[in-house]
């Protein structure tokens, strides 16, 4: 009998979180275009369906119903793997998110998150490393300058931005002495971690949204001189997967600041007690909340530079998240 | 630098307080064909030929054939051939009148020199702007299409103004 609730729970977890993530990956671009338009004083899609809520819908009728084509001169087998890497990665980084607190369910103790891995913090870089893979690969595999150089930036801005942002996660691990990511929400009951390591979350942020590929930091498919970067040779339903990948993306790193640094479905605790439900409420309401940000970000601030964005990452905030370190490290080190 | 930070934080902050105040404003775009749309009060759009709708030639066609639209005309569009009124047919107050009258829509580009240069005021530029058609045949106005009155599809919330 345990086998089979062994088996069964993480699958049925992990088939509804990942229908959930495809859901909102969808919705994620409906949700740019209409805050996009509103920044824009414009209205966005609105024909189809009422707000143009169908038009996640339409979108994907139509990538679906478009020719596959390869180019002539690309390595074939890259090329078509490429954009399924970039979208396994999103998808599995969601795995050790803690979404809620343990429920019972159906007299089984049920936790609300698929994966509970002690160094659940260690595994978000590794895939957000591996991420990096499905870009690089899908631009070299494009044998194409323009997708060649969008894979060359995706590359060295993926060494610029993760060394800062591990550093100022390293605060994070120093608070909570732990790097399970169960843990570090159950110790944001009172204060988010954004409040304790203001400019840990500050870098984190900046790291995050390079990380997202999201704009200002969206160098590797900057479409004014490198027309869409390593998704220049891409089409139909291929370019769909990079697409969607990247507004999952979205998604999943809007949680991962929701739980790193506004305290995940626990903060604040006084509410989250109440009942589970409210927990994933809140949790839902951050991740909605980060998402906003993160589209208000792009509506707002123009790309920089790609030289500007290397000299910014390696000599201000490496220096500034190994600050943050050291002085998180001296202050644990006289309350202790 | 650590002021340069500082300062500049607080810029990209100021920045994005500016967007968020165009976020809670009302888009200003206009849902053409569901609303009507405000044109200006010198708009120019399709041509019309017009005839008398009073007075001692009523009925009569304004235009007597002279050409000068065709002449005016910066690219040329206009096809004029004339005609003499004779045999108890009187089509304009002239001598002549318009027996060809015909403008390329797709040559025009809406200066309104035609109006300009129309001694009788027989050709006007009203306000019909939807134009589009799926043949370029069909967007030679022949005069019969032109003495019909313009068919604004959507109009001006406010046409006097």
């Amino acid at each position: 009998m345990s086998w089979v609730v062994d088996f069964w729970i993480p699958l049925v977890k992990a088939v509804v979180v990942v229908l959930v993530l495809l859901a909102s990956g969808a919705y994620a671009t409906w949700a740019e275009r209409k805050i996009c338009a509103r920044f824009q004083v414009r209205y966005g899609p609105n024909r189809a369906g009422r707000f143009g809520l169908l038009q996640p819908l339409a979108d994907a009728v139509k990538a679906i119903f478009k020719e596959e084509i390869v180019p002539s001169h690309v390595d074939r087998a890259l090329y078509v793997i490429a954009p399924g890497i970039s979208f396994a990665a999103v998808l599995i980084t969601f795995a050790v998110i803690p979404f809620g607190p343990e429920v019972e369910l159906f007299g089984q103790k049920v936790g609300l998150w698929i994966g509970d891995v002690s160094v659940s913090l260690l595994y978000l870089l590794a895939i957000a490393g591996l991420a990096a893979y499905g870009v690089v690969l899908g631009g070299w595999s494009s044998n194409n300058k323009y997708s060649l150089l969008g894979a060359l930036r995706a590359a060295a801005q993926m060494i610029s931005y993760e060394l800062p942002m591990g550093l100022a996660l390293l605060g994070v691990v120093l608070i909570n002495g732990s790097v399970s990511l169960r843990q570090i929400v159950d110790s944001q009951g009172s204060w988010p971690l954004a409040v304790l390591q203001p400019i840990g979350f500050l870098v984190f942020l900046v790291a995050i949204l390079a990380e997202g590929n999201r704009s200002p930091f969206d160098l590797p498919e900057t479409e004014n001189e490198l027309i869409s970067g390593f998704m220049t040779e891409y089409g139909g339903m291929k370019f769909a997967l990079y697409y969607v990948a990247e507004y999952t993306a979205m998604v999943v790193n809007a949680a991962i600041t929701a739980t790193i640094f506004l305290g995940g479905w626990k903060w604040p605790a006084v509410l989250s007690d109440l009942h589970p439900l409210v927990g994933v409420a809140l949790f839902l309401a951050k991740v909605g909340l980060m998402v906003f940000v993160f589209i208000w970000i792009r509506a707002s601030l123009p790309r920089v530079r790609y030289d500007k964005f290397m000299r910014f990452c390696w000599k201000f905030m490496v220096p500034l998240s190994l600050l943050n370190l050291a002085a998180t490290a001296v202050v644990l080190a006289v309350m202790a | 630098m650590i002021r340069d930070a500082i300062t500049g934080l607080y810029h990209l902050l100021r920045a994005m307080g500016v967007t968020l105040r165009y976020f809670f404003t009302r888009p200003v775009t206009v849902q053409y064909p569901d609303e009507r749309v405000q044109l200006y009060p010198r708009f120019r759009g399709r041509h019309e030929l017009r005839k008398y709708e009073e007075g001692p030639n009523i009925g009569l066609e304004r235009c007597i054939g002279c050409a000068l639209c065709a002449a005016y005309c910066p690219t040329q569009c206009i096809y004029v051939q004339a005609a003499e009124n004779k045999d108890g047919v009187k089509r304009s107050p002239g001598e002549r009148y318009a027996e060809i009258y015909e403008i390329n829509l797709l040559r025009c580009m809406f200066c309104g020199y035609c109006e300009e240069a129309c001694p009788t005021g027989a050709i006007v530029l009203k306000r019909e702007f939807a134009l589009a058609d799926y043949s370029r045949q069909s967007l030679i106005f022949t005069q019969d299409r032109l003495l019909q009155p313009t068919d604004p599809h959507a109009v001006t919330l406010d046409d006097q103004k």
